[in-house]
């Protein structure tokens, strides 16, 4: 499939260089963990539950060692040498620790070994039953595997079980994708709510028991419509690893997941959030969690037609990070949009060009393609075609994930009808479209084309550039969205810890010597 | 003089809506949005489709006749009064009035992350063709981003020292947005400073009225540039920099 005939020799550059970005930030994650990696890692040995001021007992544990200093050493070994002495029961030293009898600094650090020993019954429960989870996604994909490209909505009501009717309408409606917007402001929280939640603001809060709850409605729709209906939420921001932790426990399918994003639109720190990220990417590869990544939003900023290498040098990098993750190139759900002026002469050849680019270039990635907003106005019957030429580039381009417009985007989060003309609107394209793809060839030297190879050109400029910089110079410049982020700025950094000599994360290390053997 | 929605014939009356309730597509559903369409003022109402969205709800396209005229002579609403100048004029007026630049601040406050109305007004590039404020010479804009919070908002007022407050809001459901202004305001009053700034409104939803009702200056809606925005500023700062002497 290389209908744009872009020169390969440029592509393998631009990956080159895509790689040796990722390899300098690497370099740096490996020296240091968060509290939010910590309080993972407290999660995936099974730890759960709030306190009597509802604060979420990974932050209790973690916050004592890291007030103490401590957090160097990882939390693994504290939480063994508490297991030891409570007899090996989670539940009795959790709840001595909680009551106040027992303190994690004054406790008697054990070696890496036998911290090891103590944990494995702990983690293995866990991580069996994320392994089960990754079975049964499998199984039922394959019984039940749907449409190519896959239709995916938005509930937003606040209100977990108010979500539920409307994911329910959605899947019956045609929706194969079900994403749960979080409530506005959560990706800025330092902890992850506890418990189910009515009550959000323009979303819904992300907690493990909202996740358990959409997930069970969703199963009921896949027998009910004969699709494997996949759950997506959101691990970013300052929780990234512990949202991906409980996702993968409860079975939910795509994450968003993309420090990149974080920084430039969440201003979160960029030291923190690339430490966070390669954890929860090393989860998301371990349960088979498909990520998505934040690019289109780039263009919601910036020039569309300006600014679309930098969206292009954005998936590179961000496909070098998901590789040092051990992400497979089928869970590389790389994100693009249709955000060029309709009103532009043309827009929609340079849309086609774009999103067939990023096609080609990702042969094996689930690409996210996301509606046009920008160019949006409140003239809802304007929205409805240019959501139907969004529809077209899509079938036209073979996306993966079809993120569908609302034809009142910028007026309120959407209503079921406006779910439901989304999705009447997209299923028409697609089959009126059906083999059209097969059908096109571009001009050699056609407008397509000739934008596609002008992108990838400047996209290979770019990256040679940042890779010179180093990628957290090209942040604070403004390179991506024409934001600019400085290093000690944004929010989180004083989560950040560099590690001891001696650290040691007994749930990243068995989730990279497993995934290294496959 | 007396207005009616024109369909094709001058006070026809003729409208449409589209909504979903949760009941059948079946006779009776139907019969349940006429009697809707009628509550809602519409005569003769004409159920042009209605079809199963899923789990027990129907969506109803209906024409008809509203009943109701609106009288126009007798309306009266608040809006922005000052003139639109362009670029060059403004910034020709903070020249001649002026021996300073004007400080503009901007930022979505409160949880808002949205930032293409903030971007539109303030960034060099602008929107449609108008620039943004950053290109304006004699004024200096920051554009602080999103997820500001009031109190780091009033904050950089300060250290700023700035002349003109722009604050971003996207409507979101629970009139989240609404408690954030007027937050806002009341910050502004207890460092008093409220009186010493402008402090301007702005986003899709926002207008002119509801801005003033919330305390502010001036509010701006949809297809509202950066000059329309820096006009009234300008002149509303020289107006009162003589009322002071």
């Amino acid at each position: 499939m290389n209908k744009l005939d872009l020169d390969k020799n440029t592509i393998l550059r631009c990956r080159i260089s895509a790689k040796k970005i990722a390899d300098d930030i690497h370099g740096f994650i490996n020296q240091h963990t968060t509290v939010s990696v910590e309080r993972t890692v407290c999660r995936l040995l099974g730890i759960d539950g709030v306190d009597e001021l509802d604060i979420p007992i990974p932050n209790r544990l973690v916050d004592e060692i890291y007030q103490a200093g401590n957090l160097g050493k990882g939390i693994s070994v504290y939480i063994a040498a508490g297991l030891k002495l409570y007899d090996n029961s989670m539940a009795r030293f959790i709840s001595a620790f909680t009551a106040g009898e027992v303190r994690l600094s004054d406790l008697k650090l054990l070696s890496e070994q036998e911290a090891e020993n103590i944990l494995r019954s702990q983690f293995n429960k866990t991580l069996a039953k994320i392994k089960l989870n990754k079975g049964i996604r499998k199984e039922l994909q394959d019984k039940y595997p749907g449409r190519e490209t896959k239709l995916y909505v938005i509930v937003a009501t606040g209100n977990i079980y108010e979500d539920v009717i409307q994911a329910k309408a959605a899947a019956a409606q045609g929706a194969d994708i079900i994403a749960v917007i979080r409530s506005t402001g959560q990706s800025l929280l330092d902890y992850v709510p506890y418990g189910v939640t009515t009550e959000g603001y323009g979303g819904t809060y992300a907690t493990q028991e909202n996740f358990r709850i959409m997930r069970a409605a969703l199963d009921e729709m896949t027998e009910k419509t004969q699709r494997y209906i996949q759950l997506v939420n959101y691990a970013s921001g300052l929780c990234m690893p512990e949202i991906a932790a409980m996702a993968a426990v409860e079975r939910l399918d795509i994450l968003l997941n993309d420090s990149m994003y974080g920084i430039i639109f969440r201003d979160i720190n960029m030291q923190r959030t690339f430490i966070d990220q390669y954890f929860s990417r090393l989860i998301n590869a371990y349960a088979g969690i498909i990520i998505n990544t934040g690019e289109d939003n780039y263009l919601t900023t910036a020039d569309a037609v300006e600014e679309a290498h930098t969206v292009l040098a954005s998936q590179f990098i961000n496909e070098a990070f998901a590789k040092q993750a051990r992400l497979p190139e089928e869970l590389m759900g790389l994100g693009h949009a249709f955000e060029i002026n309709p009103e532009i002469e043309n827009s929609f050849l340079y849309e086609v060009a774009q999103a067939e680019m990023a096609r080609e270039i990702f042969p094996n990635a689930p690409l996210k393609y996301m509606p046009p907003t920008k160019h949006i106005t409140g003239n809802v019957f304007r929205a409805y075609m240019q959501n139907t030429m969004f529809n077209m580039a899509t079938t036209m381009t073979n996306q993966s994930i079809h993120l569908l417009g609302m034809m009142t985007e910028a007026i309120h989060t959407p209503f079921m009808q406006d779910r439901f003309l989304a999705l009447e609107n997209a299923k028409t394209v697609q089959g009126a479209l059906k083999m059209w793809r097969e059908d096109i060839e571009y001009k050699h030297d056609g407008i397509i084309r000739s934008r596609a190879v002008e992108v990838l050109n400047m996209a290979e400029k770019l990256l040679d550039e940042v890779k010179d910089s180093g990628l957290f110079k090209a942040l604070e410049n403004g390179v991506f969205a024409n934001v600019k982020r400085p290093y000690d700025g944004g929010k989180g950094l004083d989560g950040v810890v560099k590690k001891d000599k001696d650290y040691f994360n007994v749930i990243a290390n068995r989730m990279e010597a497993e995934l290294s053997e496959d | 003089m007396k207005i009616r929605p024109y369909g094709d014939t001058m006070s026809d009356g003729k409208v449409q809506v589209s909504f979903t309730l949760p009941c059948l597509a079946d006779e009776s559903g139907i019969e349940a949005a006429k009697i809707l369409a009628r509550k809602m003022g519409m005569n003769d109402p004409n159920v042009v489709h209605v079809e199963a969205i899923g789990e027990g709800f129907s969506f109803f396209v209906v024409y008809g006749s509203v009943i109701h005229e609106v009288e126009t002579d007798s309306i009266k609403v608040e809006k922005v009064e000052t003139p639109t100048m362009s670029r060059e004029e403004i910034e020709a007026i903070i020249e001649a009035e002026f021996d300073r630049d004007i400080i503009f601040i901007g930022a979505s406050t409160g949880t808002d992350a949205h930032t293409v109305g903030i971007d539109a007004i303030m960034n060099m590039k602008g929107f449609a063709g108008h620039y943004g404020l950053e290109r304006y010479k004699h004024i200096k804009a920051y554009n602080l981003g999103s997820q500001v919070s009031n109190e780091e908002f009033v904050r950089q007022a300060k250290i700023l020292k700035a002349d003109v407050l722009l604050v971003s809001q996207t409507v979101t459901q629970k009139d989240v947005h609404l408690k954030n202004m007027v937050n806002l305001v009341e910050l502004l009053e207890a460092e008093n400073i409220r009186d010493k700034v402008l402090l301007i409104a702005g986003g899709a939803r926002i207008t002119h009225e509801l801005a003033k009702e919330l305390g502010y200056d001036a509010g701006f809606g949809p297809k509202k540039y950066a000059e329309d925005v820096a006009s009234f500023a300008i002149l509303e700062l020289i107006h009162r920099k003589k009322r002071v002497q």
